[in-house]
C-alpha cells in the first residue's frame, strides 16, 4: 500500500533535526594569503623544486614577453599574456603528474607549455589558424576555454568518469576571478563536493575581470571562502610566491588523489599588463597600483629566497637565462613564418562524417579556389 | 536630449548616442552589463554614460550572463527599462536559460500583465579577425523564439533610431549589432539625430529591375558592393535591408520580389535551418507566380565559425553573390 492510499493512517513525522554535514571550521581559508619565501618556512623547501620552480618562471616571463612582440609585430590576433602570474602557471602545471588532467582557460597557455604541449601550438588559438593547435590527449591539456568557467564542469566531470573507471587521475582546472561569478563555477563546485571528484580548482585572483576589479564582482570575505558553502576546503595563497602556490596545489592534489574530495585554491596576484593588448587599461587603474604589484614581482621574490640561502649560483641563473632565451628564439622564428593553411580544413572536422551538405559546400570551395588560382595564373 | 555635444560619426558613437538620450529621456532606462561602466564597453558603446548618469544607472555587474539578464527580468518587472550588453554574441550564451524560459514569453505567460521592456544589445558576427567565441551569428536562435523582437541595423542612423525604438518598446528586443560595422561612418547628422522608421520595416538601399537581394546587417553593405560590381554583368540589382528580422517585412520584400521576379537571399550565418531559410519560404509562397527562378540563398558554411585566419573562405563576399544571381538564369540553364 503506498503512502497516499492509506490516507487516513498515514502521520509525517517531524523530519530529523537538521545536522550539517561537515563542520565548516576546518573548510575556512586562513585570514591571509599563505607564503613561503621570505618567510620560516622557506627553510624547509626542497632547493631543487624551487630551483625548478626558478627555471621554469624565468622561461615563463620570457615567453610572455615573446608572445607579446609578436602580437606587437601582427603574428598573433591577440594574447592575453600573465606576466605577473606565472607562479601560478608554473605550479599549476608543475605540480600535476603525466596521468592527471589540466583545464586552462585562454590566459594559461603558459600552463599547457610548462605541462609539454610545444608552444607554437599552444598560441595556435590566438594566432588564429585553429582553435585548438594540440593534441589534448597527448598532454592531457583540455583545450584552452575562452567561454568563462565552463571548463570548470568539464574538469569535475572527468575527474568523475577516472574515479569510476579505477583510474588515479586528478584534475587541475584554472579559472579566473571574474569567472567565479558565473553559474557554471558555482555548479561544478557542487558537483565536485556532492560527488568527492578528484579535483582542484585554482582561482587566479588577478584582481580584475577586463576592467572591473574584484570589489564590484564578489562581495565575499575572498573567494576561497565560497568553497565552505559547498562543502570543501578553501585555501588562500599569495598567488606570487611560486612556492607556497606549489605547496598548496601539492597538498590539494594529494588530498584529490587519496579520495578526501575537491579542494578550491585561491591564489591572489595581479595582471601587469592589460587584459589583452586590445585593451587599454590606463581607463580603469593607476600606473602606481601596478607599479606597486611590480614589486612583488614572482621571479624577484623566487631569486631573493635563492640567493640569500646559496642555493642558486651565477651558473645556475644563467642557465635559466639561456634556456629562456633559446626558447624565444624559437617562438620568434616559428611564429614568424605564415603558418599552412587548408581551407579545405574547414570542412573537416565538423563531424565524423561530412553531411552530403557539408560535402557539396566543400565541393564549391574546391571549385573556387581553383577558379581563384587559374585567374591568378 | 542631452546637454552634452558629441560627435557621433561611426555605428558605434551612434548607438552610444541612442543610449545617452534614452537615458535622458527616460529615467527609468538603465543600461548594465560587463565592463559598461568605467570602461565603456569592450567596444566603447557604452561610453561615458556611467559618468554622465552615474554607476546606479550604468552598472558593471558581475561576470554572469544569467544573472545579468536574470535580474533585469525582475528590474523590468518592477518598471524599470534595463539595456542589457552582451559582451559578444558566444558569452550571450549562458542567459538563453533566461532568454527563452523567460523575457521572451513573460507577457504570454501573465496575459498580458507582466510585460517586459527589456533591451538586449549582443555585437555579433564574423570578419574582424576575432578569435573562437568571438564571430558568431546567432540570429537564428533568437528568431525561433516567439516574443523576442530582433532587430539589426546596417547604417550609423539605423543603429540611432532601431536602438531608440528597441528601448522604447513595451517588449523585449535583441539588438544584433555588426561588430564590423561599429567603425563604418556614413550621412547622418549626429546634431539632430532622427529616429527612424519603426521597428519591423524593411528598406530599399538600392532599387533595381533584375533581382532582389535580400539582406541584413554586416551582409548589406557587401550586397551593395555586389550590385555595383553586377552592372557591368548587365544586371540591375535591388537591394532590400531587411533592419527587423521579427516582426518581418513581407510587404516590402515582396513588393520589391514581385517587381524584379528573382531573389536571392544573403547572411553570413549558416545556410542550413538559418534565416534565409525561413525568408525564402516566405517569398515563395507570397510571390510564386512573379517568380522566374527559386530563390537561392548565399550564406556561411554549416560549421563553426572558424578560426580569422579561414574566415574570408567561409564569409559570403560578392563572387559568391554574383555566382548566385548569375544561376537566377534559370530559364536559359533548364
Ligand atoms: C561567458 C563569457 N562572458 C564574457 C566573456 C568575455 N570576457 C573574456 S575575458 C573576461 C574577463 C575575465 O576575467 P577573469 O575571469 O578575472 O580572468 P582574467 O582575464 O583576469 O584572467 C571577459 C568578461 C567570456 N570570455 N565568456
Amino acid at each position: 500500500m503506498t503512502v497516499m492510499e492509506q490516507r487516513g493512517a498515514y502521520k509525517p513525522s517531524p523530519p530529523p533535526a537538521w545536522q550539517p554535514r561537515t563542520d565548516p571550521t576546518p573548510l575556512l581559508p586562513d585570514a591571509a594569503p599563505y607564503r613561503v619565501l621570505g618567510t620560516e618556512a622557506a627553510a624547509k623547501a626542497d632547493p631543487e623544486l624551487l630551483r625548478r620552480l626558478y627555471a621554469q618562471l624565468v622561461r615563463g616571463r620570457r615567453y610572455n614577453a615573446q608572445a607579446t612582440a609578436l602580437t606587437k609585430q601582427g603574428r598573433l590576433a591577440v594574447y592575453p599574456s600573465s606576466t605577473g602570474q606565472e607562479a601560478c602557471e608554473v605550479a599549476a602545471a608543475l605540480v600535476l603528474k603525466d596521468r592527471d588532467w589540466l583545464f586552462p582557460s585562454y590566459r594559461d597557455t603558459l600552463a599547457a607549455v610548462v605541462r609539454g604541449v610545444d608552444p607554437v601550438e599552444a598560441l595556435t588559438l590566438l594566432r588564429g589558424d585553429w582553435h585548438t593547435g594540440y593534441d589534448p590527449y597527448a598532454h592531457r591539456v583540455a583545450p584552452l576555454c575562452t567561454p568563462l568557467a565552463t571548463q570548470l564542469p568539464h574538469a569535475v566531470g572527468l575527474a568523475h568518469a577516472a574515479r569510476l573507471k579505477g583510474d588515479d587521475v586528478v584534475a587541475l582546472a584554472i579559472v579566473g576571478d571574474g569567472g567565479t561569478s558565473e553559474g557554471d563555477f558555482h555548479e561544478a563546485l557542487n558537483f565536485a563536493a556532492v560527488w568527492q571528484a578528484p579535483v582542484v580548482f585554482l582561482v587566479q585572483n588577478n584582481g580584475f575581470a577586463i576592467s572591473v576589479p574584484l570589489a564590484k564582482q564578489t562581495a565575499a570575505p575572498s573567494l576561497a571562502h565560497k568553497a565552505v558553502g559547498y562543502g570543501m576546503p578553501g585555501r588562500l595563497v599569495d598567488g606570487n610566491d611560486a612556492a607556497a602556490v606549489h605547496e598548496v596545489l601539492a597538498h590539494a592534489v594529494r588530498h584529490a588523489r587519496a579520495g578526501g574530495g575537491p579542494t578550491l585554491v585561491e591564489a591572489v596576484t595581479y595582471r601587469v599588463e592589460a587584459h589583452t593588448n586590445a585593451d587599454d587599461d590606463k581607463r580603469y587603474r593607476a600606473d602606481s597600483e601596478v607599479d606597486a604589484w611590480r614589486d612583488h614581482d614572482p621571479i624577484a621574490l623566487l631569486e631573493r629566497e635563492l640567493t640569500e640561502r646559496g642555493w642558486l649560483d651565477e651558473a645556475g641563473a644563467r642557465a635559466a637565462r639561456e634556456d629562456a632565451e633559446a626558447l624565444a628564439a624559437d617562438l620568434r622564428a616559428r611564429l614568424n613564418q605564415d603558418p599552412e593553411l587548408d581551407p579545405m580544413d574547414l570542412f573537416a572536422h565538423v563531424y565524423a562524417e561530412p553531411t552530403p551538405q557539408l560535402r557539396e559546400q566543400q565541393a564549391l570551395l574546391r571549385a573556387e579556389l581553383e577558379a581563384g588560382q587559374e585567374g591568378a595564373l | 536630449m542631452t546637454t552634452v555635444a558629441v560627435k557621433p560619426a561611426t555605428m558605434a558613437q551612434a548607438l552610444t548616442r541612442a543610449m545617452r538620450d534614452a537615458m535622458a529621456a527616460d529615467p527609468s532606462v538603465h543600461v548594465m552589463g560587463e565592463d559598461v561602466g568605467t570602461l565603456g564597453g569592450v567596444f566603447r558603446v557604452t561610453d561615458g554614460l556611467a559618468k554622465e548618469f552615474g554607476e546606479d544607472r550604468c552598472t558593471d555587474t558581475p561576470l554572469a550572463e544569467a544573472g545579468i539578464l536574470g535580474t533585469a527580468v525582475g528590474m523590468a518587472m518592477y518598471g524599470l527599462r534595463p539595456v542589457v550588453e552582451m559582451q559578444f554574441d558566444a558569452f550571450a550564451y549562458p542567459s538563453f536559460e533566461q532568454l527563452v524560459s523567460h523575457v521572451a514569453r513573460m507577457r504570454n505567460r501573465t496575459r498580458g500583465k507582466m510585460p517586459l521592456p527589456i533591451t538586449i544589445r549582443v555585437p555579433y558576427g564574423g570578419g574582424i579577425g576575432g578569435v573562437e567565441h568571438h564571430s558568431d551569428s546567432s540570429e537564428a536562435y533568437y528568431m525561433a523564439t516567439p516574443g523576442l523582437h530582433v532587430v539589426t541595423p546596417a547604417t550609423v542612423a539605423d543603429a540611432y533610431g532601431l536602438l531608440r525604438a528597441a528601448i522604447a518598446s513595451d517588449d523585449p528586443v535583441v539588438v544584433l549589432e555588426p561588430k564590423r560595422l561599429y567603425w563604418s561612418k556614413d550621412a547622418w547628422n549626429p546634431e539632430a539625430p532622427e529616429t527612424v522608421e519603426p521597428i519591423g520595416r524593411a528598406v530599399v538601399r538600392r532599387s533595381g529591375r533584375s533581382a532582389t537581394l535580400i539582406t541584413y546587417g554586416p551582409s548589406v553593405p557587401v550586397c551593395l558592393e555586389a550590385a555595383e560590381a553586377a552592372r557591368a554583368e548587365g544586371w540591375d540589382l535591388e537591394v532590400v535591408d531587411l533592419r527587423s528580422l521579427v516582426p518581418f517585412d513581407d510587404e516590402t520584400v515582396c513588393a520589391s520580389v514581385r517587381r524584379t521576379g528573382r531573389a536571392v537571399v544573403v547572411h553570413e550565418s549558416g545556410g542550413f535551418a538559418g534565416p534565409g531559410g525561413e525568408i525564402a519560404a516566405r517569398v515563395t509562397e507570397r510571390c510564386f507566380h512573379h517568380l522566374e527562378a527559386p530563390v537561392l540563398r548565399v550564406a556561411g558554411f554549416d560549421i563553426p565559425y572558424p578560426p580569422p585566419m579561414l574566415e574570408r573562405h567561409h564569409l559570403p563576399g560578392v563572387d559568391r553573390i554574383l555566382d548566385a544571381v548569375a544561376r537566377l538564369q534559370w530559364e536559359a540553364e533548364s
